[in-house]
C-alpha cells in the first residue's frame, strides 16, 4: 500500500494524500482548515481493508502525519507553541490533558444539543427576521456630515492644469541664426559652427544649421569640413574672393 | 341584586389577557413579560397572571396553538399533535442539517460567548469558519461586538432564536460544563499511561 497515493475526501481537500501535502508545503491549502482526524481515519480504514498488516506503510504513514500535526498546531498556536516548548513535559501533558478535557465536554455538549434539537423537532413556531437571511449590513461609526461635504468639496475643485509646455518642439525662426551669423561675420571673417552654437539645444543647433545653409545658398558664405565629424568652418565669401584675388595678383 | 352580577363579571383579567392574546399573536419573536406589559399598559404582576390564564388555556391536548416560555419571554407555538402538518407546510431552515462542526461550534458559543474565532478554533483544533458562517447565516449566532483592542478579532453570542430551536427558557438551561464529562484527572491518568506504555 502506498501511503502517498491515498484518496482523501475531506472538507478543505479531495485528492490524493501527497498532493494534500504539497499543497500545504507551497501554502496553497490552509492547513488550519484540514481535518487530520479525518485522514487518519481514511488510512485506517485503508488498513483495515487489507488483511495485512503493512509496517512500512504505517511507519510512513506515521512520519507523515506527525509532521503535518506539528505544523499544524504551530499554525494554531502561534504563541502559544513558544510557551508550551519551554514547558516541562509534566506540565505539558497537564496542559494537554485540560485542553483535551475542554474540548471533550463541547463535544458533550454538542451532543447534548442534538438530542435536545431532535426532542424539539416536532416544535413549529413563527421566526421573526428569517433564518438563512443575507447578512445585515454592518453598522458604521456616527460620521460628521461636515466632514463628508469637505471631501467631496475637495474632490469637486477642478484639478490644476497639467503644462505641457516641456513637450512641444519649439523652432526659433531661421532669420534670428542668419541675424546672429551675419553679425558675427561682420566681426570675424572666419567662425567655427560648433563653438558658435554647442551651448544651445538640439532643436536650435538644427535651426542654425539651416540659416547655415540658407546662408551658403546666397552666397554670402563658404562652409568647410575637413572630414566627417570635423568642426565647420564658415568663413565670409568676400574674404576668400579678396584672398583668391591677391594669390592671383601676386 | 349583587350575586348574578358577578356571575356575568367574569374574570377581571380577561381584558388584558386578550391584548396579551393580540400582542403575541402579531410578534415574531418571545416577548418578555416586561415588554408585553409596557405594551398593554398594564402591571408586570398582572400581567403574569393573565399569562397563567393565557398557559391554561393554550396548553398541549386543549389548543391548537400552545403558549409557552422560550427564550427568556413568551411565545405562541404549533401544537406537538399538528407537527407533522406543519412539516408539510414548511420545513426549519434554522436547523435544517446542522453538521457536527456547526453543532460544536455553537456548544462553544453558547457555553464561552461571546468568544472569537481563534477562540472556537483553539478549542475545536480546527478552523471555525466555516461553521461560524453557517450559525450567522441561520440566525443561531450574531456579532456581539469586538475583542477590546481596535481591528480585534468579532466575538459571537448565541441568539434568542438559538434558545428557541433548542427549546431553552434561557441559557442557564443548558447542563452544567462540569457534568458533561471531559475529566481532567481521567484524560491525565489516560495520557500516563499511554506515555508509560511507549517508555516500557
Amino acid at each position: 500500500m502506498i501511503v502517498r497515493e491515498l484518496e482523501l475526501d475531506l472538507d478543505a481537500f479531495e485528492g490524493p494524500f501527497d498532493l494534500l501535502l504539497t499543497l500545504v508545503l507551497k501554502d496553497e491549502l490552509e492547513l488550519r482548515d484540514v481535518d487530520v482526524a479525518a485522514i487518519v481515519l481514511a488510512f485506517v480504514e485503508r488498513l483495515a481493508a487489507r488483511d495485512q498488516l503493512d509496517l512500512d506503510a504505517c511507519g510512513e504513514f506515521l512520519v507523515l502525519i506527525s509532521a503535518l500535526l506539528e505544523l499544524k498546531a504551530r499554525g494554531l498556536f502561534p504563541e502559544e507553541a513558544a510557551e508550551l516548548a519551554e514547558l516541562e513535559p509534566e506540565a505539558a501533558a497537564e496542559e494537554l490533558a485540560r485542553r483535551l478535557a475542554e474540548y471533550r465536554r463541547m463535544k458533550e455538549a454538542a451532543a447534548w444539543l442534538r438530542e435536545r434539537l431532535e426532542a424539539e423537532g416536532d416544535r413549529f413556531f413563527r421566526v421573526g427576521p428569517a433564518p438563512l437571511a443575507p447578512k445585515v449590513e454592518p453598522q458604521l461609526a456616527p460620521q460628521d456630515p461636515e466632514r463628508l461635504a469637505a471631501a467631496l468639496r475637495l474632490l469637486a475643485v477642478p484639478p490644476p492644469e497639467v503644462s505641457l509646455a516641456h513637450m512641444a518642439l519649439r523652432f526659433p525662426p531661421v532669420s534670428q541664426f542668419l541675424e546672429r551669423f551675419r553679425a558675427v561675420l561682420r566681426r570675424r571673417t572666419l567662425f567655427d559652427f560648433d563653438q558658435e552654437v554647442g551651448e544651445l539645444p538640439r532643436i536650435e543647433q538644427a535651426v542654425a544649421l539651416l540659416a547655415l545653409l540658407e546662408l551658403r545658398r546666397s552666397g554670402e558664405i563658404a562652409i568647410e569640413q575637413a572630414a566627417p565629424f570635423a568642426p565647420i568652418r564658415i568663413s565670409r565669401t568676400d574674404v576668400e574672393r579678396e584672398a583668391s584675388w591677391t594669390l592671383r595678383s601676386a | 341584586m349583587d350575586a348574578p352580577l358577578r356571575l356575568i363579571a367574569g374574570n377581571p383579567l380577561d381584558q388584558l389577557a386578550k391584548t396579551i392574546e393580540a400582542l403575541l399573536v402579531v410578534a415574531s419573536a418571545p416577548l418578555p413579560v416586561e415588554e408585553l406589559a409596557e405594551a398593554a399598559a398594564d402591571d408586570p404582576e398582572r400581567v403574569e397572571a393573565a399569562l397563567g390564564l393565557l398557559g391554561e388555556r393554550y396548553r398541549e391536548g386543549r389548543s391548537g396553538v400552545v403558549l409557552e416560555k422560550v427564550a427568556g419571554g413568551w411565545a405562541f407555538r404549533a401544537s406537538r399533535e399538528a407537527a407533522e402538518a406543519c412539516a408539510r407546510l414548511f420545513e426549519k431552515p434554522a436547523q435544517r442539517g446542522l453538521s457536527q462542526a456547526a453543532m460544536e461550534t455553537v456548544a462553544i458559543v453558547a457555553y464561552l460567548g461571546p468568544c472569537t474565532r481563534p477562540d472556537i478554533a483553539r478549542i475545536r483544533g480546527v478552523a471555525a469558519d466555516s461553521a461560524v458562517a453557517s450559525l450567522l447565516e441561520r440566525g443561531l449566532i450574531a456579532e456581539a461586538g469586538r475583542e477590546d483592542a481596535a481591528g480585534g478579532a468579532i466575538r459571537y453570542r448565541t441568539t434568542p432564536l438559538f434558545e428557541r430551536v433548542f427549546g431553552l427558557e434561557s441559557l442557564s438551561e443548558l447542563p452544567r460544563l462540569d457534568d458533561l464529562g471531559g475529566d481532567v484527572e481521567e484524560i491525565r491518568d489516560r495520557l500516563h499511561a499511554v506515555a508509560e506504555k511507549r517508555t516500557a
